[in-house]
């Protein structure tokens, strides 16, 4: 509940301050921009407001009016109705963390069943409570590997095949720590070599090696050997994960990673503009005391009755202050929990499923579109649910022509990597039809003739 | 309390025990009892290294907080109690015994005028108490 300030308060406050009138206290900013007429319209009824936005939003495409193929790190997955349905219930529905978390028992035994079943498809032993997205994620385990040698190796060497957003998040991150060299990504580099070609890079002072699984192009690609070099130079291994992937794929944990982070989005949350998303963020037990965020414990009451805690919170900054490794003390409550409802929902079979079908699909409309005079593969290795095309025409030209026929087409590479200018990075799910991908194929072909 | 006189305190609750030119440090029985459990103890020093006086040599938590320990004396390091970390409890229930953090040579004993002796160390706690 918002209580304004009574007058007397005002008034007793003012005098303290030493002024008479609360506008004196204004009186720096200049008077002509203290007041500004702004010139807006006559206010609105309800009725003509709701009106008015109404015609607004249904100017907007969204992904469920078109055949999407647009992916690149967000995926226009099938959501069960049973998630939203459960998720706005009262008990479950905020999006903020517990912050007098015992008395929340229900939602701490949600984040306990996430933790849980996060920690089983990733392969790891522990999962934190979530972050706001991928990327953030993604900078928290950059962090963390960091801190986990106290500073003292000073190289972190980044896959050029991690989502450019994520690279970026980690820079923004840790622009401050001025003993720090990230390396791997750099322009120059050949973005069609195996991840193991990062071994050259891998030293005594390297804290972290981090891969995308699959990369950012789809690309799927057996990392034992990288992960076996960075664990022999002493340095430990991250790898982002699209989760469901994991349905299909080896988990990390199988193959070494100390650290698994991930997008959670595709596990039944909706697109919605670019968020709120859900970061993953699972470790060894031995990093246990270096994980930043949340993490709930399962225990007993004094009747000996099953309860959920906050643990380990002696971590967090709000205990450790400036020695704290980050500054996260929240998570993404309402998503996190969204994901488990939807996890739950499918269940083991189903997640399979769901990675089965967007595997196929994609496989399928690969196969269609290389053989359309004009594009070509980029690349022949194994990959997940989504894959590069060199196009005849300028990806921007061709995805308009496709928007006109109700397509949205693939991610255009030429924005964040100029060296794929003319190649698009399409996507398949679950949720795309044999007649989509006609359709796709279709207008593709169309484009090359005009 | 049990404050044992033979040794030196720190005004951030580390104590010395000093044998010749050798000194063993770890934590009071009033800090212990201050944080309550101790669940993690992370010694962040390695044998051979130079630290100076004052320089952060470990990290406690407990149930309710997370506390630095600080070198009490410059010294290098001659060996580090590597068993505490997975039986951490013992600084809560022997501080100035199984629960040493570190054995150093001292390399400035001067140093050691700069901390409080038994009574001295009894006398800050007690003024804390209230």
């Amino acid at each position: 509940m918002f209580t304004p300030h009574t007058k007397t308060e005002i008034s007793t406050m003012l005098k303290v301050v030493g002024v008479n009138r609360l506008e004196e206290l204004f009186q720096v900013v200049p008077e002509s921009c203290r007041y500004p007429k702004l010139n807006l319209p006559a206010g609105l009824s309800e009725m003509e407001t709701r009106q008015e936005l109404q015609l607004l939003s249904e100017s907007n495409e969204t992904a469920h009016d078109l055949a999407c193929f647009l992916g690149a790190g967000a995926y226009n997955h099938y959501s069960p109705a049973g998630v939203d349905a459960i998720i706005r219930r009262g008990e479950f529905l905020t999006a903020y963390t517990p912050y007098q978390p015992e008395i929340s028992q229900g939602t701490l035994q949600a984040i306990f069943e996430y933790q849980s079943l996060i920690a089983n498809l990733t392969g790891m032993e522990v999962c934190n409570a979530s972050h706001y997205d991928g990327a953030t994620a993604c900078a928290e385990a950059a962090v963390m590997a960091y801190h986990t040698f106290r500073g003292k190796r000073s190289k972190i060497v980044l896959s050029p095949a991690i989502h450019p957003h994520y690279r970026e998040t980690i820079r923004t991150y840790m622009q401050g720590y001025t003993n720090l060299t990230i390396t791997g990504d750099e322009p120059g580099i050949d973005l069609q070599q195996h991840p193991s070609a990062l071994k050259t890079l891998i030293d005594d002072n390297t804290s972290l090696v981090y891969i995308q699984y699959p990369d950012f192009f789809g690309r799927i690609f057996d990392l034992k050997e990288i992960v076996e070099v960075a664990h022999t130079a002493g340095a430990m291994v991250a790898v982002a994960v699209n989760p469901i992937s994991l349905g299909l794929l080896i988990p990390p944990g199988e193959f070494g990673a100390d650290i698994v982070t991930g997008e959670g989005q595709p596990l039944g949350l909706p697109l919605s503009f670019g968020g709120p998303y859900l970061g993953i963020f699972a470790t060894k037990k031995e990093y246990i005391h270096k994980i930043a965020g949340r993490l709930v414990g399962e225990t007993v009451d004094k009747d000996g009755k099953r309860a959920y805690v906050l643990t380990l919170t002696a971590r967090e900054q709000h205990i450790r202050r400036e020695r704290a490794t980050s500054n996260i003390c929240t998570n993404q409550g309402l998503m996190a929990l969204a994901s488990t409802v939807y996890l739950s929902l499918l269940g083991k079979s189903g997640l399979k499923q769901v990675a089965t079908l967007s595997y196929q699909k994609a496989h399928y409309a690969f196969e269609r579109i290389i053989q359309i005079p004009g594009y070509q593969a980029w690349n022949s290795d194994p990959f997940f649910n989504e894959f590069v095309i060199k196009c005849p025409k300028p990806v921007d030209e061709i995805n308009f022509h496709l928007l006109d026929h109700g397509i949205l087409g693939g991610y255009d590479l030429g924005l964040v990597y100029p060296k794929l200018k003319g190649h698009m990075l399409l996507a398949c799910t679950e949720v795309n039809t044999r007649q989509e991908i006609g359709g796709l194929v279709n207008v593709l072909t169309e484009v090359t003739h005009e | 309390m049990n404050i044992p006189k033979e040794l030196k305190y720190e005004k951030t609750d580390e104590w010395v025990k000093v044998e010749d030119k050798t000194g063993t440090v770890g934590i009071s029985d009033y800090a212990q009892e201050q944080l309550s459990d101790i669940v993690y103890v992370d010694i962040t020093l390695s044998v051979g290294d130079k630290v100076k006086k004052g320089v952060v040599i470990a990290s406690i938590e407990s149930v309710k907080a997370a506390a630095d320990v600080n070198m009490p004396v410059s010294g290098t390091v001659l060996e580090v109690n590597t068993g505490l970390s997975d039986t951490p409890e013992q600084v809560n229930t022997d501080p100035y015994g199984s629960a040493w953090m570190v054995k150093i040579q001292l390399d400035n004993p001067q140093e050691l005028s700069t901390l409080m002796d038994g009574a001295a160390y009894e006398k800050y706690c007690a003024e804390r108490v209230h």
